[in-house]
Formats: structure tokens, sequence, C-alpha cells
């Protein structure tokens, strides 16, 4: 019951300035918010009549355009009122179900020998920095070493895989931070207490502390899938395509992306590109914050109070 | 249409599938396989007479490339089972992948350069060069500028050279009045800078304290927010953007000339826009009928795109070289 809080409430009399430093804080985090508002303010009133109207284009012949089913499933075109989403949909979806199946392991994987097997030495603390080094790296340097990588000395070319794997490793180092945090989060109580029931080391960190650490780590698998589809730079570097009038069908097919799609777009010189763009951002906002919002309802059905 | 479309279901489909684990699959794998099988035949039935498969790789510079697209884009209403994939790798990124035979053919905003004709030749490409189109680079200031409506060939020189210290309206025209010449152009990687400066500044070189951006759109807006503004673009982005800027003309010596004169064959900064196509690549059934139609096309496109289009004699001289080489 005595939390800051409380404590200035019994105070009424305020300091000029504590009311200047509340004043600036409030102000902190309006810049924050307003910014946010306004850019969606934005991208909503000139994308969504695009992506929620149905029209007709066409001079001579007419074609009924049927939002926003048109817009996901149409091809790309020159002509604004046209274009479709589809095959950067499409791409971009391949490259999160590419990027899931490698980060998932991969990045759990070691998380859990840096937090509970790795001894206590110089050689792990190296790893340990150069973790947290990579995780502040530009994307664009990683999109250059998956070009030269996955692409050339790999061989797999300009395709979705490369695309995905190159994301992988953009997003890594971020995921086996959070990985680790979540197992950090899991009290030692909980180890020692199956170690002192005769579970072997493997069986305890298998059988209690994994699980219990599940939830952090797909959160942090979300939250760093999300990142990863948003990027343009490094898919830029990778040859990810500009036009492509066919669905991905194979790893190895080359693809777009919504977030090349939609930078594409916005360098056209006619105006009505820029809500084509918008109803792409959509799009990829509306996925973000899916992503999101399924991290978020993760942590707070499973995170344990301990 | 109807095909894409159901590709992309498809495609859904399958990923959906692939994500679902082992439990469900085996139902769905058999309808999965069931609808392809349908979409198959009819796609089949459909295109019968033009059973064309098969990909196509282009790749190359971004102001080609609006024109390649919309071609590609007809094509595949005619040819749905052709993979075509275009890339903006710029014109000079479009020779590295062009030459090494990572693709089949090459947009260009300029002829190629000795030392990518030389590359070419090391990997044994040989190529067709042919010109689809012109572009005419616009001279642009903003409307509230009222004086600068010609620039002769030498007053561009003046302004845009290396190390030149033009920095009031003023300077370049006894005439102007007293205004800060606030300049804009595209980068050093872009063909049209290339192309700017073989003309106008030529062996000096480009002055380098402007703002370049390689996004057209930057300059448009930044010309026509600044009073004293000059900068030049594709011709495209001026016809979009009449009622902010105005395009200066320019003397190069028999009289000024607006860039529309490029319909005509007179406008100075014109330059012709290129593809090239592989030799190993025309045997190929759906890239000679991609090139056919572009041939078709362009008639159409380049105007429809913002480019100019080639002169009666350009056109049918492109033809005849494709038709020669295709032989």
């Amino acid at each position: 019951m005595n939390s800051i809080k409380d404590l200035t409430k019994t105070n009424k009399e305020k300091a000029p300035k504590e009311i200047i430093f509340l004043c600036v804080l409030y102000l902190s985090i309006s810049i924050a918010i307003i910014t946010l508002m306004t850019l969606i303010f934005d991208i909503l009133s000139t994308g969504s009549n695009r992506l929620f109207s149905d029209y007709e284009v066409g001079l001579v012949t007419k074609q009924q355009i049927n939002n926003p089913q048109d817009f996901l499933t149409s091809l790309d075109s020159r002509d604004p009122l046209k274009a479709g989403i589809g095959p950067a949909f499409v791409g971009t979806l391949w490259l999160m179900i590419i990027v899931v199946f490698t980060t998932f392991p991969l990045g759990t994987g070691a998380a859990i020998y840096l937090e509970e097997f790795a001894p206590k030495n110089k050689l792990t603390r190296f790893i340990e920095l150069n973790l947290t080094n990579l995780a502040g790296v530009p994307s664009v340097i990683y999109g250059l070493m998956g070009l030269a990588v996955f692409v050339r000395l790999a061989g797999f070319g300009r395709s979705v895989l490369s695309g995905g794997l190159t994301l992988t490793l953009l997003i890594l180092p971020v995921v086996i931070v959070a990985s680790r945090e979540a197992l950090k989060a899991v009290p030692d109580t909980i180890r020692q207490g199956a170690l002192a029931l005769g579970a072997t080391k493997f069986q305890a960190i298998f059988r209690q502390v994994v699980p219990s650490a599940i939830p952090g780590m797909v959160t942090g698998m979300v939250l760093g899938l999300s990142r990863a589809i948003g990027e343009t730079a490094p898919l830029i570097f990778m040859g990810a395509l500009t036009y492509v009038n066919y669905y991905p069908d194979s790893p190895l097919s080359g693809f777009t992306a919504i977030p090349i799609q939609v930078y594409n777009w916005i360098g056209y010189p006619q105006a009505e590109w820029k809500n084509t763009s918008s109803a792409g951002i959509i799009l990829l906002l509306v996925m973000l914050l899916t992503m999101n919002s399924i991290a978020l309802i993760i942590r707070n059905k499973f995170e344990k109070d301990w | 249409m109807n095909s894409s479309k159901s590709k992309f279901w498809l495609t859904m489909a399958l990923i959906i599938t692939a994500c679902g684990g082992s439990d469900a699959s085996e139902t769905t794998n058999d309808t999965v396989a069931n609808e392809s099988a349908v979409v198959n035949t009819t796609v089949a039935s459909e295109t019968a007479t033009k059973s064309l498969s098969g990909e196509i790789l282009i790749d190359g510079s971004s102001t080609v490339f609006p024109i390649t697209q919309a071609v590609a884009e007809e094509f595949t209403i005619l040819y749905p089972e052709v993979n075509i994939s275009v890339g903006v790798s710029g014109t000079g990124g479009g020779f590295k992948k062009f030459c090494p035979g990572e693709i089949m053919i090459a947009d260009a905003s300029r002829a190629i350069k000795d030392s990518e004709a030389e590359l070419c030749k090391e990997n044994g490409v040989n190529y067709l060069e042919v010109q689809v189109g012109i572009d005419a680079l616009s001279v642009v200031v903003p409307t509230s500028n009222t004086w600068a409506t010609c620039l002769t060939v030498d007053e561009l020189t003046l302004i845009w050279t290396a190390d030149s210290s033009v920095t009031n309206w003023n300077q370049v025209r006894d005439s102007f009045p007293d205004a800060a010449l606030d300049l804009y152009g595209p980068g050093t990687d872009s063909g049209t800078f290339d192309f700017f400066n073989e003309e106008v500044t030529g062996e000096a070189g480009s002055r380098s304290d402007y703002t370049a951006s390689e996004d057209d759109n930057v300059l448009v807006n930044g010309v026509s927010g600044s009073e004293g503004g000059l900068g030049y673009f594709g011709l495209a982005y001026y016809e979009e953007n009449k009622d902010k800027l105005n395009a200066v003309q320019v003397d190069a010596g028999d009289g000024c000339q607006s860039p529309e004169a490029a319909f005509e064959g007179n406008y100075f900064l014109a330059r012709p826009l290129f593809i090239y196509i592989a030799e190993s690549a025309k045997d190929l059934p759906e890239v000679k009928a991609f090139v056919d139609f572009y041939f078709e096309a362009i008639d159409a496109i380049v105007p429809a795109v913002g480019y100019v289009p080639m002169l009666e004699e350009q056109k049918s001289e492109s033809l005849n070289a494709w038709l020669e080489f295709s032989k």
C-alpha cells in the first residue's frame, strides 16, 4: 500500500518542478501516440477506398473489380486500379513459413544450450557478446551476406528459400535473446525440485524448464517474425523481383514480397498509385497487428506467475 | 485472369496443407489433388491453341521497367502458363546478370558499355540490341518561375558542370531575377544521370552539390516546393505533374524545343530505350513469342506509360533486326 503512486496522492500540493516534469512526460508520450495515429489515419484515408470499394475499370471494355478479394488475388498491373497484390502476398506467406521452420528450432536450440548447458567460460561470453552485437547489425548487411552465401555459394539462386533464410539470420539473434529471457524467468527452484526428485539434468530441462518457457519463446518468435515480414532492404539485395506474373510454387521459385511491391508502387508518377500502395500497407499492417495480438494472447494466457 | 485466381487459391491451399501437420493432410491432399486436376484440364482446354509454357527472366533499367511490365501483363492474358519475372536492378545491374547468362532479356536506358560488352564476350553470350522507345529528359522549374522558359545547352552546362560556381539565377543570364538556384537531380547510379551528363556536362562531369534522389517523386516535390528550383528527370514524371511544374525548353543551337518535340525526333535531351535479347534464348518458343508480342504492343503501350514512341523508320529498323536475329 505504500507504492509511489499512493504516496504522491496523500501529498496533494505539487511542487512547480513536479508539474513541469509531468508535462514533459505527457508531451513525450503524446508525440509518440500522435505520430502513430497520424500515420494510421493517413494510410487508412488514402487506402481504404481502394481496398474495400467495388468499381469498373477500362475505357472500352469494362471490367468489374470486387475488392478486397480482387486486390488480394490479382496480379500486379500497370493500371493502379487493377493492380493486385496476389503474388506478393503469397510470397510473404512463403517467407513466413520458411522463417518459422528454420528460426524456431535454431533459435530455441541455441537459447537452451546457452542458458542451460554452456559452461561459463570465455568462449561462451564471446558467443553472447557476438549475439548482442548481431542483433544491432543493419538489415542491409544481412542482405549482402544472404546474396553471397545463399544465392551464390549455396546455389539457391534468387529464390524464396534464399530470402527466407536471410530473414531467419536477421531475426535469429532477437529470437535467441528473447528465448533466453524466457528460460531465465523460470525459477531455479523448478530445476532443483526436479533434480531432487531424481530426474536427470536432461529430464529436468526438457520436461520442466522448457515447457514452462514455451509461451515466452513463442512470443519472441512471433515478434521476430513480424519484424521479418516488414523488411525490404535485405530482400532488395537478394534480388526479390519487382514484377512476377505467377505464384511461387516451390522454395526455389522467384518471388516478390509485400514491402517490395509497396515500395515499387509508391515510386510511380501517377497519383492513383498512392492509394494502391496504401492498400498494400493496410494489408501489411493487418498482418503485423494480427501477429502481435497473437503474441500478446499467448503471453497473457500461458504466462505462469511463479 | 480466372486461371491466375485459381492458381492463387491453389497455392494458398498448398501452403495451408503444408502447415497443417500430418493428421489432417491425407484428406485435404486428396481434395487438393482433385482440384488441381480440374484446374489443369480447364486451363489446358482454354489454351490448347496457345500452349506455351516456360520461364522468361528479365531484369534491368527502372526506366524501361514500366514498358516491359505492361507488355508482360498483356502477354500473360494470352499465355497464362508462361512465368515472367521482371526485376529492377538498374541498367548496369541488369547487364551484370545478363552477361553471365543469368537472365534472357535485359532492359537498358543506355547502350551497353565496352566493359560490359567485354564481360558478355568472355562468357560467350551473344545478344541483339533493339530500341523499343524514347524517353525525353525534362528540365523542369516550378510553375511560379516565370523567367526560365527556354535555356540553351551552354547555360545548362554552366549550371550543372563540376565545381560550377553558379548559385543564383542572375548568374545564368543577366536578364534573370535575383533568385537562389536550388538544384535537384537523380543520383549517380541512374541511367538518367549518365545520359544527362554525357549530353550536357561532358568530360567535366556533374557538380555534386545538388539534392540527389533515385525517387523521381522526391525530385518533383523538391522542385515544385522551391521558388528557384531546377531539376531534370524522365518525361513521364513531368506529364503527371504539369500542374506543379513547367518544362523548360532546350535550345541546342537550332531554336527552343519542348520535350514534346521528341515525338518528331527534334528534342536534344531525348534518349533511346533498349532491350537486349540473348542469342541462347531466341530459340525458346516462349521468348520468341514474347519479343514478337513486344513489337506488336509497343505502339499502344509506350505512350500509355508516359514515354515517346519511336519514329516509323526506327521501329521498322528494330523489327527487322529482330526478325533477322530470330530466324
